[in-house]
């Protein structure tokens, strides 16, 4: 077993797929606590879609994927924000609606310029052997960013996930905070949805707390469950994914469904033994 | 100067008016209950003293050293907090958030104060007990201790014992009046329970747009605006009991 491990870990390709996605599911499962909590889950999801018809005109253009990827999916994130906020549109017809439309978009910018190859299939399913190393220092550097702004402002987080209205009161800018959220989310989830793939991606946000959430009874140990979950996950299936040859994302989330499996059960038990 | 003061303020929505011309004031120490029919423009005016909707015309002035984010409040329950994970403590804390400025984490004095507030309430027990798990009245007294860590002077409580059973209602009554009187925090409680306002508060605002009423509670029930309303709802109050 360790022999397969140190193998697996002498190509380089896979390190850089280590890296870059444990990062990546740290980020996710933070944020994930609160979008889950505010039942923004689907924005993940959203903004995924939006980030295929960015990555797709940026390789029309032969421009840097990320470099085009992260400021529309930022801008697209924001914009979800307002038109959620402003009633126009309820939450999740915005999210569809935006989603749809930029996974059309995209659509028909590749059809037009290289056709359905397989790049556009790894941008779908993902791939573990998407990341370069720019991205493994790109990645490197906005998780530092996602971590340290979370540690940061945690307890205002926690203050305007629990309830809004009394933290405006007391002077939290709530605004301020949401949007920070959603622009967290969406520079993780470009950073993600090449090896995760833009059906998957999302998964990694909602799983793990919902995963915790079947447990853990304070937002301190939903937190860091679903910190341990997603990382722990994220290993697991990148192995399953690398020993079976089936895709990077695909086995993640199989893991993730396992782990909520255990976890509920878990709970249920719990509940059990408490009641009794 | 009174805590706050409210003076001729007109508070509207995307042009259309909820609230007009009202003016009222809130000493130290006052007990004011608001009351009024559905859509009479109280909720609105919650925002307004929580200073987070502008009236368009008058002002809203607070003195005695209350500061816009020191007020005290406790919501209407929501729906969203129900099935939510965190800890009694957890939720006391966050009250002290507005005296956190941008420094981001609490201070041993902030955790004291909490602990402080959770004893007041007596739910100190409760302290690492699931809000989810709670009851109804133990989730008020969580909101209603997070409220007063937030403030020093004034609660601001929006229907706080909707759907709640008679006995927990009462004993929650019990508890406002007395942080009202020991603590000598002024209360301000929209409330539907007109009979609960007319013995507890010491003042009592009737608004439906503008002030039908504004005066002391027992001026009230002599009011022909009180009888009538008093009588509507077939109250034993209107003959003093």
């Amino acid at each position: 077993m360790a022999e397969t491990i140190v193998e697996m870990l002498s190509y380089p390709f896979m390190v850089r797929a280590f890296i870059v996605g444990i990062l990546v599911s740290l980020c996710s499962a933070l944020l994930g606590v609160s979008l889950v909590l505010k039942r923004y889950s689907m924005i993940g999801d959203g903004l995924s879609h939006v980030g295929f018809g960015a990555l797709a005109a940026a390789a029309a253009l032969n421009a840097a994927p990320l470099a085009v990827a992260i400021p529309v999916v930022i801008l697209a994130a924001v914009l979800l924000l307002r038109v959620s906020a402003s009633n126009m549109i309820k939450g999740d017809a915005a999210i569809a609606l935006i989603s749809t439309s930029a996974l059309a978009v995209g659509i028909m910018v590749i059809s037009m310029t290289t056709g359905m190859n397989t790049d556009v299939y790894n941008y779908m399913f993902g791939s573990i052997l998407a990341m370069s190393s720019q991205d493994v220092e790109m990645s490197v550097l906005l998780s530092i960013v996602v971590l340290v702004l979370y540690v940061f402002f945690y307890h205002k987080i926690f203050a305007i996930t629990f309830d809004e209205t009394f933290a405006l009161a007391t002077g939290v800018k709530a605004n301020l905070y949401n949007t920070l959220i959603a622009v967290l989310t969406a520079v993780t989830i470009v950073l993600g949805m090449r090896m995760m793939g833009t059906l998957l991606i999302s998964s990694l946000i909602i799983f793990p707390s919902l995963t915790s959430m079947r447990v853990c009874r304070t937002f301190r140990s939903v937190t860091i469950s679903s910190a341990v979950v997603s990382v722990v996950c994220f290993c697991v299936g990148i192995m399953v994914s690398y020993f079976f040859a089936t895709p990077a994302g695909a086995s993640v989330v199989v893991v993730n469904l396992l782990m909520l499996g255990i976890y509920t059960i878990a709970g249920a038990l719990r509940r059990q033994s408490v009641a009794s | 100067m009174a805590l706050v003061l409210c003076d001729d303020i007109t508070i509207a929505y995307e042009g259309q008016i909820v609230v007009r011309d009202l003016t009222f004031q809130i000493e130290q120490g006052d007990y004011l209950c608001i009351v009024g029919e559905n859509g009479s423009g109280k909720s609105t005016l919650v925002k307004s003293l929580l200073g987070l909707k502008a009236p368009v015309k008058g002002r809203i002035e607070l003195g005695d050293g209350l500061k816009p984010r020191e007020i005290g409040y406790l919501p209407q329950q929501m729906d969203v907090q129900k099935d939510f994970p965190a800890s009694v403590q957890e939720i006391v804390l966050s009250g002290r958030l507005n005296s956190r400025g941008l420094f981001p984490f609490y201070s041993a004095g902030d955790r004291k104060q909490a602990e402080a507030m959770m004893l007041l309430l007596g739910i100190q027990d409760l302290k690492k007990s699931c809000f989810r798990d709670l009851s109804g009245g133990q989730r008020q007294r969580v909101l209603l201790a997070r409220a007063l860590c937030a403030t020093k002077k004034m609660l601001l409580l929006d229907e706080p014992v909707t759907g709640l059973d008679p006995i927990v209602t009462a004993e929650f009554y019990q508890l406002i009046k007395e942080v009202n009187e020991t603590c000598r925090i002024a209360v301000v409680m929209v409330s539907h329970d007109i009979e609960s306002a007319l013995r507890d508060a010491s003042h009592i605002l009737h608004l439906q747009e503008t002030a039908l009423f504004y005066g002391r509670a027992e001026d009230y029930r002599k009011s022909p605006v009180g009888h009538k309303f008093l009588d509507s709802i077939g109250s034993p109050a209107k003959r003093g009991v």
